[in-house]
């Protein structure tokens, strides 16, 4: 094995090492751990049917012991429909950021590369999403094609691509000029082989530092989308769980256990990738790490 | 305006025009492929006679084809004509006329304190860097960004309106209330206008005092800071008789590239607190699935936020000589 290719197992303690060293970084990557674990394991744990409502006696009730953090406004558990929600919130999350992030790379990619009038027309597209409003944007487009979970996950992914295909273009024309590329350019080499095997490589850390931080941007806006209505009712997530507690007026009636609990989901693991993307980006960039 | 090269302006100001136009495109478009009949939604009853739908199309122009509709849509456009609201069955321009009030005055008063508080707090942790001040303000920073405005509004309510019983939750006055005078008038406003300011505010102090932070950072780090402290300055003079008014500049022109996100702020606030303005309406209208009033709210977002843009590269320009082409 040449030294100058670490194995994977190598990379992967490298990476962890760094990760390690950074706190706030690491404190972002224990608190995505911990979510991530109760998305896919809780509902085991604690079974919730979303549909399983009490009696009236069960409505609102306070946190007790037989309901740990207390009932909603329709006799369901909270802490139930909290690790239900586990799974839609970073679903929808997950799903909208991969969305996001190919279409920024591809279009980044595409533009840097070619150059010329592609790169005109794809940056005026750009500039286009960068300057229209985000969530009047997002809220008409949810609107028209009604509210599902994979419209929601279609609309954050369609609005929010535009921050990473600019700093993909930028990377991209900066390796272009790189007498490697030239050099598999002139053996000839297909344009195709040359953006996945010599540029998408080197692009790739930005993407991914860019990824984390649209991964925050994803949730909050599905958050704030089911909060005003345009949830996908059939998959309760913490958004919608904030906007039932806004319609029966928790705030008004002092209902918090109603109120904070989705809303803490919902900032933890904001918080989480916002802090793992600063890492990231740390890591990444020498330049701020130097600072 | 000595500085501004007029192909610059011209430049910036065509592409301005041309982002209008496909948001003019986009809104005609997007509101013609809903799913199912615009037709049936428009007149909200399934079971219309056959005349009644022959009226309708030929009011609405629907019998039309698409680039007519297309050249009726620009003129009515023009005409300041954006159709009849479901809801309040008048004209949308009237409907959203009477809102834009309430909205200036939210956005206003919570801009005037975020500029201040957060221009106060950058230069705070910018002087005490990387010292415990600097920690916590990028700490609460961060944090305020995580947090879903709507939330934060709900949380205020519950702290200073439910538990404390400081400020009214709802609305912009007291319902049915007799004022003696004007100026308690003024103070019920006041009262009202409290927790949606404070809540849209410190969404936006984050921001402007991490700007303002990293700005001011990079022009200390600039050889006049270095002859300001070898003349003997002290570094409070140094900060405010130099650093400070330079590194203002960005975070000025943040504040008008700002108002997209600022105005989404805006419509969870104004839902939250049930303030009368353009925010709460959106609301309103999504959730009664009123496409002219959205379409006419969004087409007026939209231009805001594109003049807003545009407004701020001048203003730049205008600030930073440097700017040229």
């Amino acid at each position: 094995m040449p030294l100058d290719k670490p194995t994977l197992s190598l990379r992967f303690k490298r990476a962890f090492s760094v990760l390690y060293g950074n706190k706030i970084g690491f404190t972002g990557f224990l608190i995505l751990c911990f979510f991530f674990f109760i998305a896919l394991f809780g509902p085991w744990i604690k079974p919730y049917d979303i549909m399983d409502f009490g009696g009236a006696a069960d409505i609102l009730r306070p946190p007790s012991l037989e309901h740990l953090l207390g009932t909603d406004d329709m006799g369901r558990d909270i802490l139930g429909g909290l690790i239900a929600g586990s799974r839609i919130s970073l679903l929808v999350g997950v799903m909208a950021t991969v969305l996001s992030m190919f279409l920024g790379a591809v279009i980044g990619l595409t533009a840097g590369y070619f150059g010329g009038f592609i790169d005109a027309v794809l940056m005026r597209l750009t500039d286009i999403f960068l300057v229209l409003p985000w969530l009047p944007l997002v809220l008409v487009l949810a609107a028209i094609l009604g509210a599902n979970l994979w419209n929601i996950i279609l609309v954050i992914g369609l609005t929010s691509w535009a921050g990473t295909a600019r700093v993909v273009r930028a990377q991209t024309l900066s390796i272009k000029e790189r007498t490697y590329v030239e050099r598999a350019r002139s053996l000839g080499s297909s344009n195709l082989r040359v953006i996945l095997r010599h540029i998408l490589p080197n692009v790739f850390p930005v993407i991914f530092a860019n990824t984390v931080l649209i991964a925050a941007v994803a949730i909050l806006s599905e958050t704030t989308l089911s909060f005003l209505g345009l949830g996908d009712s059939l998959n309760q997530s913490w958004g919608m769980m904030l906007h039932y507690a806004f319609e029966c007026g928790a705030a008004s009636i002092g209902a918090y256990w109603f109120l904070l609990p989705p809303g803490l989901c919902v900032v933890l693991v904001v918080l989480g990738f916002t802090f793992l993307g600063y890492a990231l980006d740390e890591w990444i960039n020498p330049q701020i790490r130097k600072r | 305006m000595l500085f501004v090269s007029s192909r610059y302006l011209g430049n910036k100001i065509a592409q301005a025009l041309i982002t209008i136009f496909i948001v003019l495109c986009v809104n005609f478009f997007l509101f013609r492929i809903m799913p199912g009949d615009p037709l049936s939604m428009l007149m909200r009853n399934p079971r219309a006679s056959q005349q009644a739908i022959q009226k309708a199309k030929e009011l609405y122009g629907l019998d039309q084809s698409l680039p007519a509709q297309f050249g009726r849509y620009l003129q009515d456009l023009v005409k300041l004509d954006f159709g009849v609201s479901f809801m309040f069955k008048k004209p949308v321009v009237e409907v959203i006329g009477g809102k834009i009030g309430p909205t200036l005055l939210l956005l206003g008063v919570s801009e005037l304190i975020a500029i201040i508080l957060g221009i106060y707090l950058g230069i705070v942790a910018a002087s005490h860097r990387g010292r415990i001040v600097d920690v916590g303000a990028i700490s609460l920073s961060l944090l305020l960004y995580s947090l879903p405005t709507f939330l934060l509004g709900m949380v205020l309510i519950l702290v200073f309106s439910v538990y404390w019983g400081l400020f009214p939750s709802v609305g912009m006055v007291t319902a049915a209330a007799k004022f003696s005078s004007w100026w308690r008038q003024s103070l019920d406003l006041l009262a009202h206008l409290f927790l949606p300011a404070m809540t849209l505010a410190l969404t936006l102090i984050g921001e402007y005092g991490m700007l303002m932070r990293s700005s001011l950072i990079e022009v200390l780090s600039e050889d006049f800071i270095v002859t300001a402290r070898a003349k003997g300055l002290s570094e409070r003079e140094v900060i405010h008789k130099h650093g400070y008014p330079n590194a203002l500049l960005p975070v000025v022109t943040a504040i008008s590239i700002n108002l997209g996100l600022t105005i989404a702020g805006a419509i969870q606030v104004e839902t939250v607190f049930s303030w009368p303005g353009i925010g709460r309406l959106m609301y309103d209208a999504l959730n009664n699935r009123d496409y002219p009033l959205l379409q006419g709210i969004f087409l007026l977002v939209c231009i805001c936020v594109i003049v807003a843009n545009l407004l701020s590269d001048l203003l730049y320009m205008v600030l930073d000589p440097r700017v040229k082409s």
